[in-house]
């Protein structure tokens, strides 16, 4: 069953005078549960597809169906709170907020978009910083952590709201390559055990090579559709 | 709320020393107006006292037109005892009246038998006038201060007294014109001399009112004015226009009305000094006003613009554009109690310690007036609303641009 259906999709984006057109309609299906990867060299188009399936932005034209809603007619508000209900987001340089510990990171949705009770929230949270093995660095600040496990704290934050999608742009380019394949190994033991659909982008071939489907971008139009699931982890 | 405050707190915590350099910019500046509102509160009121519980008594009643010629003190613009009866049957009705002392005031040359010289004079009825100004006892600086004057006694300005080589016990005479034109003279024995006040009364004589009337040849008992003193300097706007409502009643044959009512303020330039101090303190409260929103402006924009990818990462999990701007509200509401709350206690601390140590200073002619800070609970309140309310509205601006961020851009700042 598709979860995200993107048809003909494009955005053009105003640079000063210049009209940049960073999607040149896309389109694609992604099935619940699936775990891909959108590849290309910079500028070709893939943050931008993320930010779209994200509704952090809106398609210029076509249609981009997200659980079901045309995320291209929410408004601000409304793309706020559909991101806080059903999509997680992990980023390249993790960004966690300096402020609160682990556990409080991942608690942050719960309290501060979701509005969990306290029990419940404990609960999730360390289901999570167990599932990610941070169990026992809950009460560290962010600063206090390597990469890698900062960026599995971003990881369980990404799916503390019984998250539907998670999208992570670049999540492996500021760690190296062991730690990258730790975490993308992570994101896919959670994608089995939770049902959770991962959507990354990545320029790393070995990093892509872990994704199911990967859907190669080129100047803004999906060039190529590999599955390669089997060849990574078969 | 809770967790909303507790992020907020821990911001602010990341960046102490900014956050403690503004909380206590606004710190000094509440430091500043309440201890200025206390200081000058405390000098008004021993100001305004000194007049009222010295001079001018907290209201006036005269017959109609008096005040306008006060200056020539007219014999011509009396009270009968009918209207001074009158006036004091009123009074009696009032209970926030507490005394009234009737006075009969003139101009008059005092002789020391080798040089004269003007003096204004007022003849008073010594128990009502100690009951009504009770402070005119302590401007006596030589002489018996355990009673104000007997008949045939005079109590005159240090500044005369001085001019004319005059002493307690001495001789003098007083000579003036009656309304009929002539001029009577009597002698009089110095019972005291008073410290000087600056304004109007402040260097007058006293005699008894006996005299005066006897001087003046007023054997009717006519008095130029009565002196009130009430339970609170704060009750004489209402019962000024209490007793110019009653006395509105009363007319001449021609229809014009007999009494005038003035309150202290009126009748001594001193109240313009007073009004200065309250624009003084209004100034003092802009200024601080001021201080509060740049600082707090300066902050929360510089806030804003660090925290850009904080702000990006919160808003692309979910974040309402509400609770973001929510969050920064709170950060700047914060930094208004923190710096608010501080600058109270210190506030309270001074004015305690000044209270402890007693400060005195000159004013005028008078030293070592003690000078005794306090502030109300409502001018304090009232600091802290004003100051808080201030630090939140600057940090509006810069919350809603937070809010309303986009998240892409956001997330993308370097």
């Amino acid at each position: 069953m598709s979860i995200i259906h993107a048809q003909d999709v494009t955005k053009a984006y105003q640079a000063g005078e210049v009209t940049v057109q960073a999607l040149r309609g896309v389109t694609f299906d992604i099935e619940r549960g699936s775990f891909i990867s959108f590849v290309g060299a910079s500028g070709s188009g893939k943050t931008t597809l993320l930010n779209l399936i994200g509704c952090l932005d809106r398609p210029t034209s076509g249609q981009l169906t997200v659980l079901g809603t045309d995320v291209s007619t929410l408004d601000r508000r409304e793309s706020a709170l559909f991101r806080g209900q059903n999509i997680g987001f992990i980023f390249q340089d993790f960004n966690l907020l300096p402020v609160l510990s682990v556990y409080e990171n991942v608690e942050y949705p719960l309290i501060m978009v979701q509005s969990w009770p306290e029990h419940r929230r404990r609960e999730r949270v360390m289901e999570l910083l167990g599932a990610v093995g941070m169990a026992d660095q809950a009460q560290k600040r962010p600063d206090q952590l390597s990469g890698g496990q900062k960026q599995r704290v971003a990881v369980a934050r990404a799916l503390a709201p019984d998250t539907k999608v998670v999208l992570a742009d670049e999540p492996t380019a500021n760690l190296d390559s062991q730690t990258a394949h730790r975490v993308i190994d992570l994101m896919h033991q959670l994608k089995a055990e939770l049902g959770v659909t991962f959507a990354f982008s990545t320029h790393d071939p070995k990093i892509m090579a872990a994704a199911e489907i990967i859907y190669h971008l080129e100047d803004g139009r999906v060039t190529n559709i590999e599955r390669s699931r089997e060849v990574a982890y078969g | 709320m809770g967790n909303l405050l507790k992020i907020a707190m821990r911001n602010l915590i990341r960046n102490w020393r900014r956050t403690f350099l503004t909380a206590g910019l606004i710190t000094v500046g509440v430091v500043a107006v309440l201890l200025f509102t206390a200081l000058a509160g405390s000098f008004k009121e021993l100001m305004i006292g000194q007049f009222t519980d010295s001079v001018v008594g907290d209201l006036e009643i005269h017959a109609k037109g008096y005040v306008a010629s006060i200056d020539n003190l007219p014999l011509t613009l009396d009270m009968s005892p009918r209207m001074t009866e009158r006036a004091e049957a009123v009074l009696k009705s009032i209970p926030d009246v507490v005394a009234d002392s009737p006075r009969v005031k003139f101009a008059a040359m005092l002789s020391n038998f080798a040089e004269t010289t003007g003096v204004r004079v007022n003849g008073i009825d010594p128990q009502k006038e100690d009951a009504t100004l009770p402070l005119l006892r302590s401007r006596i600086v030589a002489g018996d201060r355990n009673a104000l004057l007997k008949p045939g006694q005079i109590l005159i300005p240090d500044l005369l007294a001085n001019g004319m080589h005059v002493k307690v016990g001495s001789t003098v005479v007083l000579i003036a014109t009656n309304r009929d034109g002539s001029v009577n003279g009597q002698t009089f024995v110095v019972h005291g001399i008073l410290s000087g006040l600056n304004g109007p009364g402040g260097k007058d004589s006293y005699i008894d009112i006996n005299d005066a009337r006897h001087i003046l040849r007023m054997p009717n008992g006519e008095t130029n004015e009565i002196v009130v003193r009430l339970k609170t300097i704060g009750e004489v706007p209402q019962v000024v226009k209490q007793l110019r409502t009653a006395l509105s009643q009363d007319h001449t044959t021609n229809g014009k009305p007999l009494f005038e009512v003035h309150s202290w303020d009126q009748l001594t330039p001193f109240s313009t000094v007073a009004r200065m101090i309250d624009l003084l303190t209004l100034f003092i409260k802009v200024i601080l006003v001021s201080i509060v929103l740049i600082s707090v402006l300066n902050v929360m924009v510089m806030a804003v613009y660090e925290r850009i990818r904080e702000i990006g990462t919160i808003a692309a999990i979910g974040t309402q554009p509400r609770r973001i701007m929510g969050l920064f509200l709170v950060e700047g509401l914060l930094l208004g109690v923190f710096g608010t709350l501080i600058g109270v206690a210190l506030s309270l601390g001074a004015i305690f310690l000044l209270n402890i140590h007693k400060v005195t200073f000159a004013f005028g002619q008078q030293s070592h007036i003690v000078l005794a800070p306090t502030i109300g609970a409502w001018d304090v309140v009232a600091a802290c609303v004003v100051v808080i309310v201030v630090a939140s509205l600057a940090s509006v601006q810069p919350a809603w641009r937070a809010a309303r961020m986009d998240p892409i851009a956001a997330l993308r700042h370097i």
